[in-house]
This record gives structure tokens, C-alpha cells and sequence, in this order.
């Protein structure tokens, strides 16, 4: 039987042929014809990062710079530096010493690569009036604005990613796009986040936030020592965090807010150092956690010195 | 009799041979001390150092009254009833004076702060009072008490906070 039949009124085709034809012709527009769509596909069938190789990760990683680079005409290196061993990273924050400056908010904007419009924060600072009703959260205020502070009549309280020991947000994803790593810091792989947000929900802390628009931030103004994981340019529709600005403390440094905090109220290092500053926190301060009832077992020590 | 006293003066030797070495070992984690604490240098205002160079050969008063040719940007809300010379060396102004007569440098003033606020500087030798920056696991640079206690009025200043988040509510 012939496929294709010439008539008065026309060609005429079964349906089957009709069917392929129109398959190979609709992936005949869609093939890559130029290196912007070359790079989209390779995106689109990019592998989950813990299952790629090195290799793999390389060619991710230098298809992200090629990517960055033509949308901000500037450098920008993306990363990928590995856990260090025997490393379980720790967060102290001495509650007698914050005095709410905000200086670590927007220190860690300028680290981080969020976006300045819309605005968004990872960390929050909440302000609490002294007296009986402690860290009362349902009458803490994040938008206090006095003069000066501190204020006599309240004490500040920082709250970012509390980096979980047994974090719920990473056990809601449906994409495995969150997990928790080596060195105990909970990252995101952005390009696989779908953006359902029901890791925002999940986290108690509300330290997990969402682009609701393109982030805008100017290129001049964007940090050029990115980490995969961590600050690189992110896009419209996926959930960011503080990952203890993964970028710095895993080549040695300091996270951005340790290093800006005026009183030295923020202390950083590792909770398997019986030497470190956290450990000496943790040793010989009153020390709490937040909503450690919830047993997420945060590395996120608050502390009284 | 004779056994009895041997053993005692067994125990005197040995606790004088405790006391010998763990003196031994205060005093060289002090000599380790300045090279371990790396810290930067005193917060001198500009062309104040050192103080020789005017209080040379100028005579000591050692009466306590208020100050009207010099420093006059100093007011004393320091320890109440204190005066210069409970921390300045009268004889020689490029030193400091510990209350043991010890002279240090200004480089090592927190020697002196230690010597009231004992707890404060066991903390901030741990790395936990005050503020550090460098590596979390390498070197660290530490601040003297003075690069963020003004000496003369130690209280921190209330400062200006940055700008609150924008509410929800305004985010178009």
C-alpha cells in the first residue's frame, strides 16, 4: 500500500505517516541551531549534580560561566569545592553582644548575589522586648527603624538557616534538588529546584527564600567567586538560603556575616575541633537552639557570653 | 620517725618542682602569646605617638585634676575615682603600667584590661569575646580591646541600624 497518494485535491497521507512526519518536523524546529540553544539543551538534560562525575560537573560548571558571563559581561567563576573532611561546620551567636545593626543583612546581600529588586534577605533579625515572655516569636518585630540602636528596652535576635542536622526541608523535596552535605551545610542545586516551595513551608525557622521575580541586582554589583551551590546568579523561580556562605568557608574563611558583625557577636568554625571558638561556646556558655523541641537539631548555637 | 620525715620533704620537693614547672609553662604561653594573637596595631590618634616626644623632660604631676591645655577630647568614665596613672607609666609615657609595676607596650594594653576583667580576656584569648576575621581553620586576626573599647569610656556607642526589610506588602 502506498503511503502517500497523489489526488485532484491535493496529497493525501495516512495517519500514521502524518503522525512521524509531524514528530520529526516539530523536533526538526526544536534542534539546537545556534550555541544559546546548544546550551539549553545541554541544561535541560543536565544529570542530578550528586550523580554526575567530575567530569560532568566541569562541563556544567564551564557551560554556567559561558552562560554568566554573556548576561553580565563580566567573569564570574562558579565553583564547586568539595567538603573538607572531618569537617561538621558550626554557627555560634552571642544573643548579649547582638546589638540589631543589620550589618550582617546586607553584608551578606553584597556576598551572596541576591536580589537587591525585589528584595530579599536571608537573614532576619527580630526584635524582642526584655521581660518575662522571652523569645516570644509571635511578638518578636522585624521592621523595628529607631534612631540608634541598641534600644534599652529590647534585645535582637539574627535568624538564618539554622543548617539542620535532620532538616525537613531537604526530606519534602520532590526533586532532590536539597540535600545536606559532608560538612553538614543544606545546599540547593538551582537548576533542578522546581520552585513548589514545599521546602518553605517544611523549615520552622523561615529562613528559606523564594524568587518571585527575575532577580535584579546591576552586573557591576554582582560577586564574582561564585559556588555552585551556594552564590551564583540564581533565576526566577527557584528557593535560596544562607549556606554559610559555602564559597568562603569551605576555601577557609570566614562567612561574610562573621567578618562584618561590629560587636563580634557572630563566631564560626568546626564542631569537630574540640579546639574552635563554637566548641569553647558550647563548653563554657548558657547555650541554646532554636526550637530545639522540634528535634531538626540545628548547627545554629545561640549563646550568652 | 626518720621515714616520716624523708616522705615529707619527698612531698615539699615535689610540689616545688609543680610550682617551678607550671610557672615555667604560664610564662612561655605569655612569650607564645604575642606571637599567637596576632593583633594590629594600637588605635593611636594621628601624631599622638609617642607620647615622649612632648612628656620628655616635661615634670610629673601626679595630682589628679582636670585636664585644660591637652587632651582635651579625654572625659574619664572609666572605673570611678581612677586617674591616668592607674594604667599610664608616669615615668616613661611610651609604656603602660600594670599594678604589679610590670611595664608592657600598648601593642599588649589587653594585659592591663585583663587585670579587672579576667573572664573577658580568658574569652577573648578562647576567640569568643570580641571580633576575629582571617581563617576558621589558619590564621586569625585578632582586634586589641581598645579597637573597639575607647579606653577613657569603654561603653560601646549606640550606632544607626540599616534600613528594615521592605514588607511584603510593597514588594510589587
Amino acid at each position: 500500500m502506498r503511503k502517500i497518494v497523489k489526488k485532484k485535491d491535493g496529497i493525501h497521507l495516512d495517519r500514521r505517516t502524518f503522525l512521524k512526519g509531524a514528530a520529526l518536523g516539530l523536533a526538526g524546529t526544536a534542534l539546537p541551531l545556534n550555541k544559546a540553544e546548544a546550551s539549553f539543551w545541554e541544561t535541560f538534560f543536565q544529570k542530578h549534580f550528586r550523580e554526575m562525575n567530575d567530569a560532568e560537573i566541569k562541563q556544567v560548571l564551564s557551560r554556567l560561566e559561558r552562560e554568566y558571563e554573556e548576561k553580565y559581561k563580566k567573569a564570574i567563576k562558579v565553583g564547586n569545592e568539595k567538603a573538607i573532611p572531618g569537617v561538621l561546620f558550626g554557627y555560634g551567636l552571642d544573643l548579649s553582644r547582638c546589638i540589631g545593626c543589620r550589618k550582617c543583612v546586607y553584608a551578606c546581600v553584597e556576598e551572596n548575589n541576591q536580589s537587591k529588586d525585589p528584595q530579599l534577605h536571608w537573614i532576619t533579625v527580630l526584635r524582642f522586648k526584655k521581660g518575662e515572655k522571652w523569645i516570644y516569636l509571635e511578638e518578636s518585630e522585624r521592621y523595628y527603624n529607631p534612631a540608634e540602636v541598641p534600644e534599652k528596652e529590647y534585645f535582637y535576635m539574627p535568624v538564618q538557616c539554622q543548617q539542620c542536622e535532620n532538616p525537613p526541608c531537604v526530606r519534602v523535596c520532590p526533586t532532590q534538588a536539597t540535600w545536606k552535605d559532608p560538612d553538614g551545610i543544606v545546599v540547593i542545586d538551582y537548576n533542578w529546584c522546581i520552585g513548589c516551595r514545599y521546602c518553605m513551608a517544611a523549615c520552622p525557622y523561615g529562613a528559606r527564600r523564594f524568587n518571585w521575580a527575575e532577580p535584579g541586582r546591576k552586573p557591576e554589583e554582582i560577586n564574582p567567586q561564585t559556588h555552585y551551590l551556594g552564590n551564583r546568579p540564581r533565576i526566577k523561580g527557584v528557593v535560596e538560603k544562607c549556606t554559610f556562605c559555602i564559597q568562603r568557608t569551605r576555601n577557609g574563611r570566614y562567612p561574610a556575616c562573621v567578618e562584618v558583625c561590629p560587636t563580634g557577636a557572630r563566631k564560626f568554625g568546626n564542631l569537630l575541633d574540640p579546639k574552635s571558638e563554637i566548641r569553647y561556646a558550647i563548653e563554657h556558655k548558657r547555650v541554646f537552639r532554636l526550637k530545639e523541641d522540634l528535634h531538626t537539631n540545628p548547627k545554629f548555637y545561640y549563646f550568652f557570653a | 620517725m626518720e621515714e616520716q620525715n624523708k616522705a615529707a620533704w619527698l612531698l615539699c620537693f615535689i610540689a616545688f618542682l609543680t610550682v617551678v614547672f607550671s610557672s615555667a609553662r604560664i610564662h612561655a604561653e605569655e612569650q607564645d602569646m604575642s606571637k599567637k594573637y596576632f593583633v594590629p596595631p594600637p588605635p593611636f590618634s594621628p601624631g599622638i605617638f609617642p607620647c615622649s616626644q612632648c612628656h620628655q623632660g616635661m615634670p610629673v604631676n601626679k595630682r589628679p585634676r582636670v585636664l585644660k591645655d591637652m587632651h582635651l577630647d579625654i572625659t574619664l568614665k572609666h572605673m570611678p575615682g581612677g586617674w591616668c596613672f592607674d594604667c599610664h607609666n608616669p615615668d616613661n609615657r611610651d609604656k603602660l603600667r600594670l599594678t604589679n609595676g610590670t611595664l608592657v607596650s600598648f601593642e599588649e594594653s589587653y594585659k592591663l584590661c585583663g587585670q579587672c576583667h579576667g573572664t573577658v580576656l580568658r574569652d577573648w584569648k578562647a576567640g569568643l569575646h570580641g571580633k576575629r576575621t582571617g581563617m576558621w581553620n589558619g590564621e586569625k586576626q585578632y582586634r586589641l580591646c581598645v579597637h573597639c573599647h575607647w579606653p577613657h569610656e569603654p561603653r560601646f556607642k549606640p550606632i544607626k541600624p540599616l534600613p528594615p526589610p521592605v514588607s511584603p506588602t510593597e514588594i510589587k
